[in-house]
């Protein structure tokens, strides 16, 4: 347990000759609630996927909970970028929670009863056990994004990644989710890593900043602050997205 | 009604509709929620080469549709996962190419005219009791490893980046995917010929899913409304003395507009 939640020595990713990830170190502990900050196509979730064992590195490594990527998706949980558009797919809530527990599953065997109290519980989290029958296709963005927490949080991670999980959630739900993931964070130990835009939220609830843009800068801060939003604005990023309101931030100032 | 049964080509006709079915109601469903129709159409238009190959070279068409058939499968496989943003020009390239080659060694097999049509629009009512057999084999494989991968497949046709944050190897499985497909639409020709072969494929399933709450269920709803159109369009196009292949389809069509006229579940 002493090792670090993420660890990366100069690691590099390019799409098509086409440079996104510059040589990134950084060191998460055990328990850290980091917020991922940069501007869109900055290299985020190339990041997120790289840590997941989706994408390979190009140069550099990558270790996360002490094993290479993907060696135990069981113990990661990942939300990923909401997908727009209608949903048709034929799985109801409660099937889809259950593949979170995917991990935990051999081949051979059924789900089990723990895997659907599980299921059941991360769906309660959500406030979504009420629409465990109901197909995927009839639920909002939002409830649909909720499903995908519960998912996520079905199977148990001790890390636990979100690629923008709040997009499409309604404001009522927005707050909540990040009491439940701060509470997570407390009571578990869960190492959780969020790319968000929303630094409203985050500056109450996250300890540390990483700004992503090709190059990563790690702000590491046990007290969220004044000071700190501000090392956030200083990252060399071009734009920032708060609210509907893009806030034009200079480079190097 | 029941006198056509006494013909053995009829018999094994209804016998390769209902095995067919079955196919088309499995891979179909996963062809349809993967969205790769497209490229089923193109493996099953691209293995044409192969039925003129194995003219030229003297050997069983059967083997030379499935060996094109294969062959495209994984060619355009490679194509759409490395170069997605193109992947659909280049498989209708390989749609084309596949079938011209075909048409071309039909052309250069010396003193043989073989009937295209029955390979265009299908060969029900030629359907030999032993090819029966390796049809129930090859379903048998099909429907075991669709059994078997079943969550796999699951995971990977809803959510495809998280399936493979769960540890799915979805490449491996994208190709078996690709290869139970070039099965069934070898089989599939048979019936209904290879430019039918969509229809047969994605209709029934298109129609599952509208009133299924799982995949599993879709397939099985895809499985018997399959089995509902073929086995009608045979007895069809016997009475009304059609072609077959095109008779199923437009039952399918039929069935695919009542359809739409009936709410699905999530509406």
């Amino acid at each position: 347990m002493n090792e670090p939640a993420i660890e990366t020595r100069d690691l590099s990713f390019a799409y098509n000759h086409h440079p996104v990830l510059e040589a990134v170190n950084m060191r998460v502990r055990r328990g850290e609630f980091l917020a991922v900050l940069g501007p869109n196509g900055g290299g985020k979730t190339t990041l997120i996927r790289i840590l997941l064992g989706i994408l390979r590195p190009m140069q550099g490594r990558a270790m996360v909970l002490g094993e290479p990527p993907g060696e135990s998706p069981q113990r990661v949980g990942y939300v990923p970028q909401s997908q727009s558009g209608a949903d048709r797919f034929p799985i109801n809530v409660m099937d889809t929670v259950l593949l979170g527990r995917l991990g935990h599953l051999g081949r051979w065997f059924r789900f089990s009863g723990r895997d659907y109290q599980m299921a059941r519980h991360a769906l309660e989290e959500v406030g979504m056990l009420e629409f465990s029958e109901r197909s995927i296709g009839s639920l909002s963005g939002g409830q649909r994004q909720r499903v995908l927490i519960a998912r996520a949080l079905a199977g148990e991670p001790e890390i636990l990644f979100l690629d923008e999980p709040t997009a499409a959630v309604d404001q009522a739900f927005h707050s909540r989710f990040y009491d439940l993931l701060k509470e997570l964070n407390e009571q578990k130990n869960t190492t959780i890593v969020v790319i968000s835009h929303d630094l409203s939220v985050l500056s109450s609830h996250v300890k540390a900043v990483a700004c992503v843009n090709r190059n990563l800068y790690y702000h590491d801060a046990a007290e969220i602050s004044q000071e700190m939003l501000e090392k956030v604005y200083h990252c060399p990023v071009d734009l920032i997205a708060h609210g509907h309101v893009p806030h034009r931030v200079l480079k190097h100032h | 009604m029941l006198e056509i049964l006494q013909y053995e080509f009829m018999r094994n006709a209804l016998a390769a509709g209902l095995l067919v079915s079955i196919a088309c109601g499995v891979i179909g469903s996963l062809v349809v929620v993967n969205r790769i129709v497209f490229i089923s159409g193109g493996i099953a238009h691209a293995s044409y080469g192969g039925i003129g190959l194995a003219f030229f070279a003297g050997f069983a068409p059967g083997l030379g549709a499935g060996l094109a058939a294969l062959v495209s499968a994984l060619v355009m496989g490679l194509v759409s996962h490395s170069r997605k943003h193109r992947a659909d020009t280049i498989i209708g390239v390989i749609w084309a190419v596949g079938m011209s080659v075909g048409i071309i060694l039909m052309d250069l097999t010396p003193g043989y005219r073989v009937d295209l049509m029955s390979y265009l629009f299908g060969s029900i009512l030629l359907v030999p009791t032993h090819a029966l057999w390796s049809m129930a084999g090859l379903i048998l494989v099909i429907t075991a490893l669709t059994i078997f991968f079943y969550k796999d497949f699951l995971v990977m046709s809803h959510d495809e980046e998280f399936a493979r944050a769960m540890g799915v190897p979805v490449t491996s499985l994208y190709f078996l995917l690709l290869i139970m497909v070039a099965i069934s639409v070898v089989m599939t020709i048979q019936v209904v010929g290879l430019i039918l072969v969509i229809a047969l494929l994605t209709i029934p399933s298109y129609i599952a899913e509208k009133y299924s709450s799982s995949l599993k269920q879709m397939m099985l709803t895809a499985v018997i409304i399959s089995i509902v159109f073929t086995q009608t369009g045979i007895w069809l196009a016997y009475y009304m003395d059609l072609t077959t292949g095109a008779t199923i389809v437009m039952v399918a069509a039929a069935g695919f507009l009542i359809s739409s006229l009936i709410p699905g579940r999530a509406s």
